[in-house]
């Protein structure tokens, strides 16, 4: 299917369509600035998070964003808890994808105790993997429109879809949201040749859903006037800031770690990494959607290729379980980027350092850039582009 | 004064329906709860499903998410309640008009749950505020919160306008506001309101 | 991409006296870091950042971690002189014995920095930096000038270990409010006492919720005695 849309994303252009959303400040206009706060009760901020605003009239001149309204001490309490018993406990980090975050502490371990994976329990890793960004993505291009005002609607497809993914997780795991799947060394549970064909059934159904979503939004006039130019990230200012995910590969940067880093089983599927080229809100949205529809190939190839063969390394030690000293750096992309997971031990049964490196909270880093000089009225955009979860944020 | 139930439909089928005022009251009260559009955590996103197609809130009069508290009938405490945000919490209940209903969505609403133990985290927003439903879960199925909603709406129903058990904007002692705690220099202050919590007595 | 001890080489021959130690790691990982001098380490980074070859622009993690003051006990062999009656005649004669000596090995706070390189995909370069102690000499440069994304992350170490970043362009706390004044990551705080209704406690609760218990179970009896 072509689609103007698409293609403007994917970095043709369509030149004039384009609006120039960018206005300038002039700092020394004279008039007060009015203080808002903007949060931690906010509808559309995605949960308890907070930004005390400068105006200048409509015009934001100052944005700071105030953390720590979801703090729950998660670092703290994974020092505390065996390493195992932190895998729950990272479901909870980025609520959406739980399945991802078990798939980076899972990594960051292994690397720290050297374990093996079985290559069913890598495929299964990728399958589950691919869903969750496949329903993430939907949800937050749904979330982002919510806040443009089209209530309802867009976020009722995303919501359909994603109950159907989450059947599928409920089916394996025995949860919806909160799936503690992967283990050290594999994944708890061995998926049945009836799961997987009902996997297969919903990814068959997901192009569809793809080109419904894309028609219904993409070409909205209304749409491309309020994200086109509005939030534009620099290239330069995206790296410096650590920006990864989605709105890295918007402002063109092409790094994606299931390609610069090949972990798990990535190198043997064929996907593109899409691209944009105006690091705008626009190109942000259009990312997920091709995301999306890249996600859904790596599905079809694996839902092909999947092996038989056990799910966990029998050798993997799953009580008792105590790591020998020194530390190691686990990272994956995550549907919303680099999640990564730093441990240090120090031969115990806990971890003498658990962190998070969280992708959506250093994305923030540059919110108040994107957002400076904007109306009032883009920074819900703006913010809903850059996809956060507050869990993950704060911890 | 009850009107007899066999009475009653015997009447609505000649077209005369008979009520009370106290029944009448109490249908308006619960056929229109709206919630306040407010999310904490996890739990969060199993409210915003519950309202979506597939379990459908509307068929409860609740679909009506109003982001002001001004307007809301109903908070849904829907995830952790942290040190920094229970002041927050509080606040926005004391903004809610009365009546007002407050649903503790989900282990960490209730009592910390698995981040219990956070040195940043509140052990249950009942110590500040009064909680008409709690439903256990982590996070509850939005079967759960609609049965939730179920036993609210049954609460409500049963509450007689006056005398004992009376709803509390219907009695002029009941505290309309709930003091604010303040963030003090390591905890909370005060810990907890000893007017709406009272340390549980655990049968051991 | 090049080696570590290349990598230090060349650090050394970029920003002469840098002094950048490698500590190595005994994990299969293999990730062995560089351990950086708080008052060259601008320098240096800027140095990785800007190098054509290394080309580090991508600062992923910050990381503080908490290193309390550690009592090492040691056996230690002591030779002395010990004097003795033999036969009535003093003698003076060397003995060895062994002795247990403590020995407190003074804490600090750590700062871990993850670096990879978007430019040319490689990474990752990890570098350390160690604070004087845990009081009073807990300053360290900020990296932000030179990677913006250290911003958020060197103001959570501020906040949750109390690492003060000189050069940091906004250093307040980020996670907890702004009356707060304890250091909460740092191994040895304390968290508030509010362990008074614990239905099901263990370890470490446990004996918190048992100090509140006694005093619980007294003012039942006095309510039962009132009551009666
Ligand atoms: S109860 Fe569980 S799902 Fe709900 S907010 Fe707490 S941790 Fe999240």
């Amino acid at each position: 299917m072509t689609n103007p849309a698409t293609e403007y994303a994917a970095g043709q252009g369509i030149g004039d369509a384009r609006l120039d959303g960018r206005m300038v400040v002039d700092p020394d206009s004279g008039t007060d600035l009015l203080e808002v706060a903007m949060g931690p009760h906010h509808p559309s901020t995605h949960g308890v998070f907070r930004m005390d605003v400068a105006l200048d009239g409509e015009r934001i001149t100052r944005l700071k964003p105030v953390f720590g309204y979801l703090h729950r001490n998660h670092e703290k309490l994974g020092e505390g808890h065996t390493y195992l018993a932190s895998m729950p406990y990272t479901d909870r980090l980025d609520y959406i994808c739980s399945l991802t975050n078990n798939w980076a502490y899972a990594l960051a371990v292994e690397k720290l105790a050297g374990q093996e994976v079985p290559e069913r329990a890598e495929y299964l890793r990728v399958i589950v993997g691919e869903l969750t960004r496949v329903q993430n993505h939907a949800l937050s291009v749904g979330f982002l429109i919510q806040d443009m005002g089209a209530s309802g609607t867009p976020l009722m497809y995303a919501f359909r879809e994603r109950e159907k993914i989450l059947d599928l997780f409920e089916a394996l795991t025995g949860s919806r949201m909160m799936c503690n799947y992967m283990r050290f060394g594999g994944c708890r549970v061995d998926a049945t040749s009836e799961w997987l064909d009902a996997v297969r059934k919903v990814v068959t159904g997901l192009p569809q859903f793809a080109d419904e979503f894309e028609q219904l939004l993409c070409t909205n006039e209304i749409l491309m006037a309020r994200t086109q130019g509005v939030g534009v990230l620099r290239p330069e200012l995206a790296v410096s800031a650590g920006v990864t995910g989605p709105a890295l590969r918007a402002a063109g940067v092409n790094y994606d770690i299931r390609k610069v880093d090949r972990y798990s089983i990535y190198d043997r599927f064929k996907f593109k990494v899409p691209l944009g080229e105006h690091g705008d809100v626009y190109d942000r949205f259009m990312i997920r959607l091709l995301e999306l529809r890249e996600s859904i190939k790596i599905l079809e190839q694996a839902l092909k290729e999947i092996p038989d063969g056990p799910v966990m390394d029998p050798k993997a030690k799953i009580r008792n379980f105590r790591p020998k000293v020194g530390e190691a750096y686990g990272r994956i992309e995550a549907p919303k980027g680099e999640l990564g997971f730093y441990l240090i031990s120090d031969g115990g049964p806990n971890p003498y350092r658990y962190r998070v490196r969280p992708p959506s909270f250093v994305n923030l880093t540059i919110l108040e850039d994107m957002c400076l000089g904007h109306n009032v009225a883009d920074v819900v955009l703006i913010l809903g582009s850059v996809d956060i979860v507050l869990g993950e944020v704060d911890r | 004064m009850a009107v007899d139930e066999g009475l009653k439909i015997e009447l609505g089928k000649q077209g005369v329906f008979v009520t009370t005022l106290q029944e009448l009251y109490n249908w308006g009260r619960r056929s229109s709860v709206w919630p306040m559009n407010f999310g904490l955590a996890c739990c969060a996103i199993e409210m915003i499903a519950t309202t979506m197609a597939r379990y459908d809130l509307a068929r409860f009069g609740a679909e009506v998410f109003r982001p002001s508290p001004r307007q809301a009938d109903m908070m849904i405490i829907s995830g952790t309640v942290t040190k920094k945000m229970a002041p927050q919490v509080v606040r926005l209940y004391n903004q809610m008009a009365e009546p007002r209903y407050v649903i503790a969505m989900g282990a960490c609403a209730i009592s910390g749950g698995p981040f219990k133990q956070g040195y940043n985290v509140l052990k249950g927003i009942d110590r500040y505020i009064p909680v008409d439903i709690h439903i256990p879960g982590c996070p509850p199925r939005p079967e759960a919160l609609l049965e939730a909603f179920m036993a609210l709406q049954k609460k409500i129903d049963a509450q007689p306008l006056t005398g004992e058990g009376r709803p509390r904007h219907l009695d002029a002692d009941a505290p309309g506001e709930f003091p604010v705690p303040a963030q003090g220099e390591h905890d909370l202050e005060p810990a907890a309101n000893k007017n709406v919590w009272t340390v549980p007595v655990v049968i051991r | 991409m090049k080696t570590l001890e290349e990598i230090q080489a060349a650090i050394e021959a970029a920003v002469p006296g840098a002094g950048v130690e490698i500590v190595p790691n005994p994990a299969p990982s293999g990730e062995h870091s560089l351990r950086l001098k708080p008052e060259t380490a601008v320098e240096v980074a800027t140095f990785l950042r800007d190098d054509g070859e290394l080309a580090l622009d991508y600062l992923s993690n910050v990381t503080g971690v908490d290193w309390p003051d550690k009592e090492i006990a040691e056996k230690v062999k002591v030779t002395r002189a010990v004097t003795k009656t033999v036969d009535g005649v003093e003698q003076t004669a060397e003995e060895t014995v062994e002795e247990t000596r403590k020995r407190v090995e003074p804490g600090f706070l750590e700062v871990v920095y993850h670096l990879f390189s978007m430019a040319r995909s490689h990474g990752p370069v990890v570098l350390r930096m160690r604070t004087g102690n845990r009081s009073d000499r807990v300053d360290l440069p900020s990296l932000t000038p030179v990677w913006r994304s250290a911003e958020f992350q060197e103001r959570e170490i501020f906040d949750l270990y109390g690492v003060v970043f000189k050069g940091h362009p906004d250093l307040r706390r980020i996670l907890m409010w702004d009356g707060f004044k304890d250091h909460p990551m740092r191994r040895d705080y304390v968290a508030p006492d509010d362990f008074e209704y614990e239905p099901t406690p263990h370890d470490e609760v446990l004996a918190r919720a048992q100090a509140h218990r006694a005093a619980q179970q007294a003012a039942a009896a006095a309510q039962e005695g009132t009551g009666q």
